[in-house]
């Protein structure tokens, strides 16, 4: 029998026992849907969690230090073969330019990081203000935030972290277009001798927020005050500097930072450590094309002569978790589904017991054995798909509802709303193929028996 | 127990033969292996030259398909499709072309004097109406044999009587060999041209009809 005929024949017995075939659907279309939910949910939380974690920007940046500040996190181990020997190679200005040239690397700049206070409306308040890249606009960091970006590098603009805004004002949103006065220690920089440098010693002007400035013999610190104008509330600081595990609280442009040359606590360090009085940055952080990318550029870095670390590894982990996650889930979902193909057993091996005269009469109007086995795996298949099909959309469903009681329960809370679950292209694909496949598995028993039976005796059938 | 034992005949083409005797003779399960709905557990059935004790299930359901057409005491029409889906059936299995099945069923139908009954299911028709259907989907796919069981068993006297001048009809004016099972002896008497006695699966007696 051609397909198209067996595909009529097929919707015709099954529009036959419309409510037994329905209901059977029905369970299937449950089964799916208890799988697509629970996979949604799943793939939902993955893109959730691993969109926050992109918005931290943590993901496509490597953070370099000089071996010798570096002990973890990348720096080497006695043993390492890997690093070149010798003595740790300065991390200043030259090996700033050198990163910068490496494939696929965008950007290169330092952390800038710094205790401080800052006075609003006549009152101090204690707070840490970190110098913010302007690519960081670009990467998603700042979606949903609230206000404006910084105009420019050099802009005298503060962006505030929502906790921070919170201290300042019982309404936070108010404080977009007010300034406020940071106050800070300047570190200024005390020329070296040119007879000492000749006779090899190492002073050393050495900051985090490198200021160009040459050889150097030591810094005092002057007490500053500069006004900054709010333009702009955040929720979550994204990452800023070293392995992003500081955060700012108050935010401000990278270029901004770098020129207010804030006096930190490391500056004596660096300057000790400062390889022939030129000034060497604490660390930098390394801004690659994406995070495929990051493996191989902290790799160059590392020949380099640097410490280098990215948190792309730790990355691996949270993966295989969601995969075993995702796989449970979709155990627990099938599990619906195979409860589903029993009524499909059930429903034909019925069927082959009301249509047993039928069957007899198609085989003696010359119907062979394979055309009513396919007729009944027809039937099994049409149930997968349309059940398959309404399972995807009810599961669909499932997951909206549960999105919206969620959003509903966090709005109350005061907190964002959230997207809880995610329907792919490929989950939809998958869950109907699962679906008709399982539906063709259910029906191999029953279309191998109606195959089976004596055209005579069903025949004889009353 | 051997339904059927040491029964040896040979049916001419487009010879009209009544399978006489009573319940349990045998007759019957001659005709399913004629029809290849039965298979024997020892000797031959030649038709047409082909030996249907050696075919396969596909192969004799070709046969059924392509050689035989079969008509049942019960009617066997399936009740949810009309007359005509009925009579289609069988050019569906075939794998006929479907250009050419509206023509092939007008013919069947035509043949049985059904053509303002295509629409109807079975149970809009009378049981002489319904014999005719199936009647014409045993025809529709031009078989060389009919063959009919019982043809005329649920019919009153006057509508058997018109079946049995029915297949009289097609027997004579397409030559089509009718192998009819039944246990009424002067009805098989009149129509058909030869008969064929059986008892206890045995052949009783095979002679012209008088």
């Amino acid at each position: 029998m051609k397909l198209r005929d067996l595909t009529e024949l097929a919707g015709r017995n099954l529009r036959e026992a419309i409510l037994r075939n329905s209901l059977t659907t029905l369970g299937i279309a449950v089964g799916v849907a208890s799988l697509v939910a629970m996979l949604s949910l799943g793939v939902g939380l993955q893109e959730m969690a691993s969109s926050r974690l992109a918005k931290s920007g943590l993901f496509d940046a490597v953070f370099v230090t000089s071996r010798a500040n570096m002990r973890a996190f990348g720096g080497p181990r006695r043993d390492d073969d890997d690093i070149p020997k010798g003595p740790p190679r300065p991390l200043d200005e030259e090996a700033r330019q050198e990163l910068a040239k490496l494939p696929n690397v965008t950007e290169v700049y330092p952390e800038v990081r710094f205790q401080t206070e800052i006075q609003f409306d006549g009152k101090p308040y204690a707070t840490t203000a970190a110098g913010i890249p302007l690519s960081a606009q670009a990467d998603g960091a700042f979606d949903g935030m609230k206000g404006s970006f910084f105009t420019g590098p050099n802009a005298n603009e503060a962006i505030l972290q929502l906790e921070l805004a919170k201290d300042l004002s019982k309404e936070p949103d108010s404080l977009i277009g007010k300034d406020i006065v940071l106050r800070y220690a300047e570190r200024q920089t005390i020329p070296a001798e040119p007879a000492a440098v000749g006779k090899g010693t190492k002073p050393g002007g050495a900051d985090s927020g490198f200021d160009g400035d040459g050889l150097s013999a030591g810094f005092s610190m002057i007490s500053r005050e500069v006004k900054l104008h709010i333009i702009g509330i955040v929720e979550t600081e994204p990452a800023a500097g070293f392995g992003g595990m500081g955060r700012g609280r108050l935010l401000i442009p990278l270029e901004t930072a770098q020129n207010l040359r804030v006096a930190q606590p490391t500056d004596m360090r660096a300057m000790l450590r400062s390889v022939n009085g030129k000034p060497a940055y604490e660390s930098l952080t390394v801004r690659v094309k994406g995070p495929s990318s990051v493996k191989s550029v902290e790799d160059a870095i590392k020949a380099m002569g640097f410490g280098a670390f990215s948190i792309i590894d730790a990355t691996k982990n949270i993966q295989l978790f969601f995969k075993v996650f995702d796989s449970l889930l979709g155990i627990f979902g099938s599990l619906a589904l195979t409860v589903a193909s029993l009524g499909i057993i059930n429903t034909l091996a019925m069927a082959i017991l009301e249509r047993r005269r039928e069957i007899g009469v198609l085989k003696a109007l010359g119907a062979a054995d394979r055309d009513v086995q396919r007729l009944f795996f027809a039937e099994a298949g049409a149930m997968g798909l349309v059940g398959g099909i309404a399972g995807v959309f009810l599961g669909w469903l499932i997951g909206k509802t549960l999105t919206f009681g969620l959003n509903v329960y966090l709005a109350r809370q005061q907190l964002p709303a959230i997207d809880l679950s995610s329907v792919t292209w490929w989950m939809v694909i998958l869950a109907i193929a699962i679906s008709v496949l399982v539906s063709l598995a259910a029906g191999i028993y029953p279309a191998s028996r109606a195959a089976r039976l004596d055209p005579v005796e069903a025949l004889r059938y009353e | 127990m051997r339904a059927v034992d040491d029964v040896s005949i040979s049916v001419r083409e487009g010879e009209f033969v009544a399978l006489l005797g009573s319940s349990g003779s045998g007759k019957s399960t001659l005709l399913n292996l004629l029809a290849g709905l039965d298979r024997p557990t020892s000797g031959a059935i030649y038709v047409h030259e082909k030996n249907l004790a050696d075919m396969d299930s596909e192969e004799l359901a070709h046969h059924r398909s392509h050689t035989v057409g079969m008509v049942f005491q019960a009617f066997n029409l399936l009740p949810r499709m009309t007359l005509e889906e009925n009579v289609e059936l069988p050019l569906r299995l075939a794998e006929v072309d479907r250009a050419e099945r509206p023509a092939r069923v007008r013919e069947a139908v035509e043949r049985v004097k059904l053509s303002a009954r295509l629409t109807h299911r079975p149970t809009e028709l009378s049981g002489g109406e319904q014999q005719r259907a199936s009647l014409a989907r045993a025809l529709v796919n031009r078989p060389t044999i009919l063959l009919a069981d019982e043809p005329t068993g649920n019919l009153d006297s006057a509508t058997g009587d018109s079946i049995m001048r029915l297949l009289q009809e097609i027997n004579r004016a397409l030559q089509m060999t009718i192998v009819m099972v039944t246990h009424d002896r002067p009805r098989a008497e009149k129509f058909a041209q030869r008969i064929i006695m059986m008892g206890d699966g045995k052949l009783i007696s095979d002679g012209v009809a008088s």
